[in-house]
């Protein structure tokens, strides 16, 4: 571990400090993609600095409020989100994309937060289940799960519950096939999608009869 | 005085209607909190280090550079009773855990745990039966008279049916929280077992039952596979007591589907004598399988059938390296419906029998007092799938590439109630409180009970206030083979009735008549046949005084009225398309009819019948776990690879429950195995009766279904 851009103990390095330490492509990539400051990304091939851990702090957009959060530049998003606020309504279910549990709305995309990093979320605004809605005040989706029991242990909702979000909104009038392929992304162990799907068709019409 | 038994139909106002689940809310917007959620202050993070040998001992575990990375709090190395390191005998076994402050850190100290091993050559193989080992047991069974029942057939039908090792897959992976208060160890697990996790903890963490303190609101999913705690429930409590802090052990999702858990396979060669008018003579069976390290359990074949004249198995367990067997919704179920109905299918295919005819000729060989429950069934069930309409001979699907085909099986399971515990407090505000040390898988256990006592005193749902998943409430069973739902409904009913008795007695003088006079319906307490004549619930319970009245109900209930029972049937029927060209299978259309006996929330009742069919879909044609034979490990450990059925792989669902006095009659019996047994038979017998030929094995891959095709069959 370099420590060119670290501080004596290798905790506390700055994002600046990260952003120009990382030399994994893909992760810069990424960050070039999620951030303002993404010139700061520029890495010099020829003497590469890696930073494989320490602490560094993250702001975070949830749910409408900015988050100050300590993290390692590995963190996931959902790791961020589940260990290092109360947010645990997303779920750590496969861990590498593809069951959708811990789907969230990044800038109002749904996204598969096991495979964003936490810094990668920087500047961005994410929406996690919670933010839709709550037991007393449900959004329109989470009434129409609980309507057409679209739940069973309940693992996976939460998941379900933002991918419908975002697919309703951007499918109003959905057919039925149409929803099985685009909630094609999420998994159900219990065997729940007769009532997901029917929730969601619901909701595809009334968003269509809406507009 | 109101009577124990269930409340005749113009007295229900919850029971058999469509009730959302209570919890639905909390689900719905990430409020319900798994135990893979819990935060208490100042958690720690532990992670289990697998082995990744199938057969090995443990030479030395050297944990002197895991010591020295940052947030190290603490390891625990596996030995076994006599102090000594273990042996390994199934992949993803585990030697140590490390717990630290992160998980981050956890994973990077993981890294450096030295382990040697002496590793030894797995055994792996379950299709071959002559893979014999020390500890191979064989079961033989027999009844009639099998040469004669050969003798007595026209025609005998050989064939060799299949199911490779699936596992549970759990979403929430198994694990708990643990953390020492004192002397008492407090535990958030994910559970099916709150009453008995306790006893099953106990000893590995060095604390007393009576000191362990279980919670466990919400858990993500069992299926048979969390019944007790596991030795990680004990590492995790030794952890806690070594680090003095909350210790979260949840298993990682390469180690929930390697170690927690898998259904055994099943394998067998089946001959079956039959008539020309296609009365089965003799069935016989030479059956194998797997249940890893532990014991095989042969199947209760023949299945359903269970009055076939001549009959005969013989059951080999091979023992392999894999990981530990345990119930998968409806144990061993799936196997005998399989190795018996295909069979069934493949008789009436070579006696060109519609498959439905000849599955009602055999209805004699069944159970004599759910015959007639069968035929109504079946009749039922082809009726909804269009059966007589759809219907080709098999392989008789067309010239295309895209054959369609039909396929059924029926199944019977037991789904009696566990003995269970209930107290019911009515206070003297007219709020009502219940407890029970009970769980809610996802099946609606929750919404029942609250539903049960409402309808018993007269109330709607929300104005009983209701506690489960602790085990400080009165013990209710596991949640295990669909008895969760007949052993709380009946003692809810049992501990509300009395409660409402209690409280008649004092009403009665008021109203002035005595307290069998009265009854409690629709908020009010009031004289039968004389509604004029009542009182406000709210002023009724005022009469209390100071003091509430709380009773504690059990099942069975204490004047042993009887309000579950066991014993139940069902059929399905899967219509099918098979793509010649690639082996895909594709599931048009899948229909479950069921008796479930009383039903007391139609909708989450429907939704186990739904999520049974989609289960049985899944391993119908996509679960498998595959193993290297050579190393023993297992190559699909994850979710692309072990693959779950999604959206769009399970066609149109239909279900119907039978409904009517002759089968609420037998009171309350559970759902959740039931619906999960047929699939394989039915979506095995729908694609025979498509391409013209049996793919013997589940689950029924493309590989699979283009072997078939290349052995014979109609491409």
């Amino acid at each position: 571990m370099s420590t060119k851009d670290q501080d004596q103990s290798g905790f506390n390095v700055s994002r600046r400090g990260f952003l120009k330490g990382v030399s994994a492509g893909a992760v810069a990539t990424g960050l070039m993609k999620g951030t303002k400051d993404a010139g700061d990304a520029i890495v010099d091939a020829a003497s590469p600095t890696i930073v494989e851990a320490g602490d560094v702090t993250v702001n975070l957009n949830i749910n409408g409020a900015t988050r100050k959060l300590t993290v390692e530049p590995r963190t996931t998003l959902l790791e961020a989100l589940r260990n290092r606020t109360e947010l645990t309504g997303c779920k750590k279910v496969c861990d590498r994309a593809t069951c959708g549990a811990c789907t969230v709305l990044v800038d109002d995309k749904p996204i598969y937060s096991c495979t964003m990093l936490a810094l990668e979320a920087e500047d961005t605004k994410i929406t996690t289940v919670e933010g839709l809605g709550t037991p007393d005040n449900m959004s329109d989706v989470q009434e129409s799960f609980v309507e057409n029991d679209a739940l069973q242990c309940g693992f996976c909702t939460p998941g379900f519950v933002v991918a419908t979000t975002a697919f309703v909104r951007d499918n109003p009038g959905a057919t039925l096939d149409e929803v099985r392929e685009g909630l094609g992304g999420n998994l159900c162990r219990c065997g729940t999608y007769v009532g997901i799907t029917e929730a969601a068709y619901d909701l595809a019409q009334k968003a269509k009869g809406g507009a | 005085m109101a009577k124990t038994a269930w409340p005749s139909p113009d007295r229900r106002k919850h029971i058999g209607s469509r009730l959302n689940r209570l919890d639905g809310p909390a689900k719905a917007t990430g409020a319900a909190k798994y135990a893979y959620d819990m935060q208490p202050d100042n958690l720690a993070h532990a992670k289990l280090l697998q082995c990744p040998h199938a057969s090995a001992t443990v030479v030395n575990v050297d944990l002197s550079d895991a010591e020295k990375m940052p947030g190290y709090l603490g390891a625990i190395v596996v030995k076994d009773r006599k102090g000594e390191y273990p042996k390994i005998s199934y992949a993803g076994d585990y030697v140590a855990t490390i717990c630290c402050e992160t998980e981050e850190q956890v994973m990077d100290a993981l890294t450096k745990v030295k382990v040697e091993y002496d590793v030894a050559e797995p055994l792996m193989d379950d299709r071959n039966p002559e893979n014999k080992s020390g500890r191979a047991q064989t079961k033989t069974s027999t009844g009639g008279n099998m040469e004669a029942g050969f003798a007595e057939a026209d025609e005998l039908i050989e064939g060799y049916y299949g199911l490779a090792v699936i596992t549970h897959c759990c979403l929430e992976s198994h694990g708990q929280v643990t953390e020492m208060k004192g002397e008492e160890l407090h535990v958030v697990p994910s559970t099916q077992n709150v009453s008995g996790y306790a006893g099953t903890i106990a000893k590995d963490s060095g604390v007393a039952v009576s000191n362990i303190k279980v919670d466990c609101q919400y858990m993500g999913g069992g299926f048979g596979s969390k019944f007790v705690a596991d030795k990680w429930g004990g590492i995790g409590a030794q952890l806690s007591k070594m680090t003095g802090r909350p210790v979260k052990l949840m298993l990682e999702r390469d180690q929930e589907i390697k170690i927690a858990g898998h259904r055994p396979s099943a394998f067998a060669n089946v001959r079956l004598g039959v008539k020309k008018d296609g009365t089965i003579t003799a069935y016989e069976a030479d059956a194998w399988g797997s249940g890893g390290q532990q014991r095989f359990r042969v199947p209760p074949i023949p299945y359903v059938f269970t009055k076939i004249p001549n009959w005969s198995y013989t059951g080999q367990g091979i023992t392999t390296n894999r990981g530990l067997p345990r119930a998968w919704r409806g144990p061993n179920h799936p196997q005998a419906a399989l190795l018996t109905m295909c069979a069934f299918s493949d008789a009436a295919a070579r006696l060109e029998m519609d498959e439905v005819e000849f599955f009602k000729h055999n209805l004699q060989f069944v159970d004599p007092d759910m015959a007639d429950l069968y035929a109504e069934e079946i009749d039922k069930c082809a009726e909804m799938i269009g059966w007589k309409d759809k219907v080709t001979k098999r392989g008789a699907n067309g010239d295309g590439p895209l054959k369609r085909g039909l396929g059924m099986s029926i199944h019977t399971w037991g789904g009696k109630g566990h003995p269970s515990g209930c107290a019911v407090s009515i206070n003297p505000d007219g709020s009502v409180a219940a407890k029970m040390g009970t769980q809610d898988l996802g099946t609606g256990t929750r919404t029942i009970i609250s539903l049960v006592i409402a309808d018993t005193l007269g109330l709607d749902l929300e104005d009983v206030s209701l506690e489960i998943g602790q085990n400080a409430f009165p013990a209710s069973g596991a949640s295990g083979g669909s008895s969760t739902v007949g052993g709380v409904s009946s003692s809810s009913r049992d501990a509300s009735t009395q409660a409402l008795n209690a409280l008649l007695d004092k009403v009665a003088p008021e109203l002035g008549v005595t307290a069998d006079k009265l009854e409690a319906w629709d908020g009010k307490i009031q004289e039968i046949g004389n509604e004029s004549n009542s009182m406000p619930w709210k002023e009724a319970c005022s009469l209390l005084g100071g003091m509430s009245i709380t009773k504690n109900g059990s099942n069975p209930t204490a004047d042993k009225t009887a309000l579950t029972t066991g014993g139940v049937g069902g059929c399905q029927m899967a219509d099918v398309t098979v793509d010649t060209e690639t082996g895909q299978v594709y599931i048009n259309e899948y229909v479950s009819v069921q008796d479930i006996g009383l039903v007391l929330d139609e909708k989450t009742a429907e939704s186990q019948m739904y999520g049974g069919a989609i289960m049985g879909i899944t391993y119908a044609l996509f679960e498998e776990g595959v193993y290297d034979n050579k190393t023993g490990a297992m190559l699909n450990p994850d979710m692309e690879f072990y693959r779950l059925a999604g959206l769009g792989d399970i066609g149109e669902i239909k279900t119907h429950l039978m409904r009517g006095p002759k089968y609420e009659d037998k009171g309350v019996i559970g759902i959740g195995e039931p619906a999960v047994l047929s699939p394989g038979a039915a979506i095995s017998n729908a694609v025979a009766n498509a391409i013209g030929v049996r793919v013997p094995e589940l689950p029924l891959t493309p590989d699979r279904v283009l072997n078939a095709l290349g052995k014979g069959g109609v491409a």
